[in-house]
């Protein structure tokens, strides 16, 4: 490894890496860069579909369930805590790597199940959020929901968006449990105290960190506006 | 990392089990072991049997879309006429010998979708990007050999279930290549709106994570694994239009996925994100408040990317046949580079104007007519330079320099009608007619087929260690180029009278009877022409084993680090360490030498490029 650089260095003559970095974690980064277009796709078109609707439901009144709280009316409560288990499973992800830097093969351990845990938390409480809403009628291709303006709806787009978006975060959330945890099985086994580095946690570390954001931009998109 | 650290870590990807380290990563050489036919030919890691791989499939693939169009250009040829063997391959769907309306646009969507991802995406890009990445950076394989095999394999899972989807009892997908809702979107709709339409979908979505496995690893290897002294502005052109082609493919794929998500969606869900305020058979169907047009922004988000990914690598393999048989340097090497990349960035500003008649806005309409004339811009460049590389150049006319000069005179004419469509206004009258058709079957099928034919006369010596036969190579060209004009020149008449595309009899409409004759003329030069590619695939074939042996690692007296490895590299491409590169790849005919190949050091005498 030549970290030690001198100014001079010609970092695009060919012989190395001109970032410095693997071409494991240049294919990470560019493989999320092509994912970042799959959901900005979704995204634009739910924003489009919504821009053209003459009324959408009221975010606050279609998720004001809490599990456990029968009919209490508890506005964003349950997503602002889905939100927040995320949010902290990024922050574990965080320490996992920095762990990982310093060779701590416990402390990778320690984190990376924290990391797992939470995702596993957030996939619970979307499948709640899944079954109150299926419970309530509502389902790909059925929305019983009412416009904020009182109008009946006439469009299922509501919940074909939500159901198809929501859906495919929580399919790359799964992904991403499914590779920390083979991640986790290899730190186990050694298998990177061996190699002499942690990158690959890192790696799988930049995928959560996406998916968290991507999170960031469903849940305002849904939830918040 | 560094180079040493690089080489390692791909050495060890060779072997397939990273956590073993042989501490010895420089020498390919070094790790040769007892390969089985199965780990040589078939889960092959070595990027050369995988670009054999893609290029074999994509022959395979290519025959059939191309005799797809030779049946339904007897349809369009000879609508009266019948031909009882079409009974006895097609069965009911030619009845009588005639092929049916049904079996009609089957066989259009299927000629489109066949050449346009499967031959021209994957069979041109998969092949060339594969087989040159590596040995022009000078690397020993792709930076990831496992994932650029897996690339190959959802390949071929994407061509079994394509290739399936023909068989089904009603027929595979017929609502065209776009695959544009409602038709898509409702199994009611059509016979090929059932299951052909659900396995066309499922194929195109495992045939987009083939192509971004194949195109993460192209962008990788060629930023990180050059060899010592290979700087970006020393790449050969060919190396810069794949790593434009692979960054488009990267960008605009996904697009396309999510649209596809969103109709499965709508096929299976009984959503509606496409459809709204629809009759079907006379009967109102609930779905409200979705648009037909999303999917068309989302489909062209890819589309229009997708001819740029389709004729960039041309582009580049031209550049380079053309400089190398000239025996001159390319003209205006930065100038290429920059319009490549302008086009790159153009290619994903201008989808629109697939949707001029679509009902989109015409104020926005017009700014994708500037966009698009824009594009005109950086290829004119690439053409000037092209013509200026091989002016006064001491021209050795092979069938590959030919078939790049070809590329050149198709992407002209072609592209000069490109002018005519990405106008909005002239687009009233020319849409959906055989204008259209013309245009792009010139500047992107025939223009894309002459740089693959280019490419592959000029590399299958690096590819077999043989030549391909020199005399049915000039048989091929010459009645390829002057059959290609013969069926598309005259489409353009054709579309000016407004004879709309995707009809399947015109002999009912009074206005259209005037081609009777000249559609027949064209059909009977498809067929000529189609027995022509079959006398290439032959040469390929025959060539693979009894072609003409190479005494010479380097038959055509080329620059660039593909022919410095042996006649037949293994896996690692060059027996010892691998060579430094000293020198840009197109020094011709410099200083009384007719050629200084890039390893070669820089003499203090030397004048400056």
């Amino acid at each position: 490894m030549d970290n030690a650089v001198t100014a001079k260095k010609k970092w695009w003559n060919g012989g190395y890496s001109p970032f410095s970095v693997s071409y494991g974690k240049l294919m990470m980064w560019y493989f999320l860069i092509s994912d970042a277009f799959t959901f900005g796709a979704l995204l634009i078109s739910y924003g489009t579909q919504r821009f053209m609707a003459e009324a959408w439901p009221d975010p606050n009144v279609v998720f004001h369930s809490f599990p456990f709280m029968g009919h209490t009316n508890l506005p964003l409560v349950f997503v602002s805590l889905m939100t927040f288990i995320l949010i902290m499973s990024s922050v574990t992800m965080v320490l996992a790597v920095h762990a990982g830097k310093y060779m701590d093969r416990q402390g990778v351990t320690k984190w990376l199940v924290l990391t797992i845990v939470g995702g596993l938390m957030f996939l619970g409480c979307q499948a709640w959020e899944w079954t109150h809403l299926h419970e309530v009628g509502a389902w790909w291709g059925r929305n019983p929901f009412p416009n904020a303006d009182g109008s009946a709806a006439i469009s299922t787009n509501f919940t074909d968006f939500f159901f198809t978006i929501t859906g495919f975060h929580g399919l790359h959330v799964t992904s991403g449990v499914i590779l920390n945890i083979i991640v986790l099985i290899n730190v186990l086994k050694g298998t990177y105290e061996h190699r002499g580095h942690y990158e690959m946690v890192e790696k799988v570390g930049l995928y959560w960190h996406f998916v968290d954001l991507v999170w960031v931009f469903v849940f305002t998109c849904f939830y918040l506006l | 990392m560094s180079n040493e650290a690089t080489l390692h870590s791909q050495d060890l990807a060779h072997h397939g089990h990273v956590e073993h380290g042989h501490g010895n990563g420089h020498d390919g050489h070094d790790h040769h072991h007892e390969e089985t036919f199965i780990s040589k030919y078939v889960f092959s890691m070595d990027h050369k049997m995988i670009a054999k791989q893609f290029l074999i499939t994509g022959i395979i693939w290519a025959i059939i879309g191309a005799f797809f169009s030779v049946l339904f250009r007897l349809q369009l040829g000879y609508p009266e006429a019948t031909f009882p063997w079409l009974e006895s391959i097609l069965g009911h769907w030619a009845e009588g010998g005639r092929i049916t309306a049904e079996a009609y646009y089957a066989l259009v969507t299927m000629h489109g979708t066949i050449l346009v991802f499967f031959v021209l995406t994957a069979g041109l890009s998969g092949t060339f990007s594969n087989l040159l990445i590596p040995l022009q950076v000078g690397a020993r394989d792709m930076a990831s050999p496992f994932m650029n095999m897996l690339s190959y394999w959802f390949f071929f899972l994407a061509s079994v279930i394509m290739m399936s989807s023909l068989f089904v009892q009603t027929g595979p997908a017929s609502g065209g290549w776009t695959a544009y809702p409602p038709l898509s979107a409702l199994g009611d709709a059509s016979i090929g709106s059932k299951i052909g339409m659900d396995l066309w979908l499922i194929s195109m979505a495992i045939f987009v994570v083939s192509s971004l496995l194949g195109s993460l690893n192209y962008i990788s290897t060629i930023l990180n694994m050059r060899t010592k002294g290979m700087s970006m502005t020393r790449l050969p052109l060919t190396i810069w239009a794949f790593f434009f082609t692979a960054v488009l493919g990267v960008l605009s794929f996904p697009v396309l996925l999510s649209g596809f998500v969103l109709l499965l969606f709508d096929r299976h869900a009984d959503t509606s994100f496409y459809l709204s305020e629809i009759f079907i058979q006379g009967k109102a169907l609930a779905h409200e408040g979705g648009s037909a047009i999303l999917y068309q922004h989302l489909f062209w988000f890819l589309g229009h990317p997708e001819v740029y990914i389709i004729i960039l690598p041309a582009m580049g393999m031209v550049s380079e046949i053309l400089a190398v048989n000239s025996r001159k340097p390319i003209f205006g090497y930065l100038a290429m580079v920059g319009s490549l990349f302008a086009i790159c960035i153009l290619a994903f500003l201008v989808w629109a104007h697939h949707m001029f008649v679509t009902g989109l806005n015409p104020f926005l309409g017009a700014f994708f007519v500037l966009l698009t004339l824009l594009i005109a811009v950086p290829s004119a460049i690439k053409v000037f330079n092209w013509l200026t590389t091989i002016w006064r150049g001491n021209i050795r006319f092979t069938p590959a320099s030919l078939f790049s000069i070809g590329f050149v005179s198709t992407f002209i004419s072609g592209g000069l009608t490109g002018i005519w469509l990405g106008n909005s206004a002239i687009d009233i009258h020319l849409h959906d007619t055989y204008f259209v058709i013309a245009h792009f079957h010139i500047v992107m099928g025939v223009s894309a087929f002459f740089g693959m034919f280019a490419g592959i006369y000029h590399w299958f010596p690096k590819m077999y260690g043989r030549y391909m036969n020199q005399t049915l190579g000039f048989i091929h060209f010459w009645i390829t180029l002057v059959g290609a004009y013969l069926i598309f020149w005259p489409m353009h008449y054709e579309g000016m009278a407004g004879m709309p595309r995707r009809y399947f009899d015109y002999s009912t409409w009074a206005s259209f009877n005037q081609f009777e004759g000249l559609n027949q003329f064209i059909s009977f030069v498809v067929i000529i022409v189609f027995a022509t590619q079959l006398l290439f695939v032959f040469n390929f074939f025959y060539s693979i084993f009894k072609g003409r042996k190479l005494t010479t690692p380097n038959p055509w007296n080329a620059t660039s680090l593909e022919w410095t490895t042996p006649i037949n590299p293994g896996h690692g491409n060059w027996p010892g360490e691998i060579p430094e590169v000293h020198r840009w790849a197109y020094d011709y005919s410099k200083d009384g030498k007719d050629f200084i190949p890039q390893t070669v050091p820089v003499s203090p005498d030397e004048s400056n490029h």
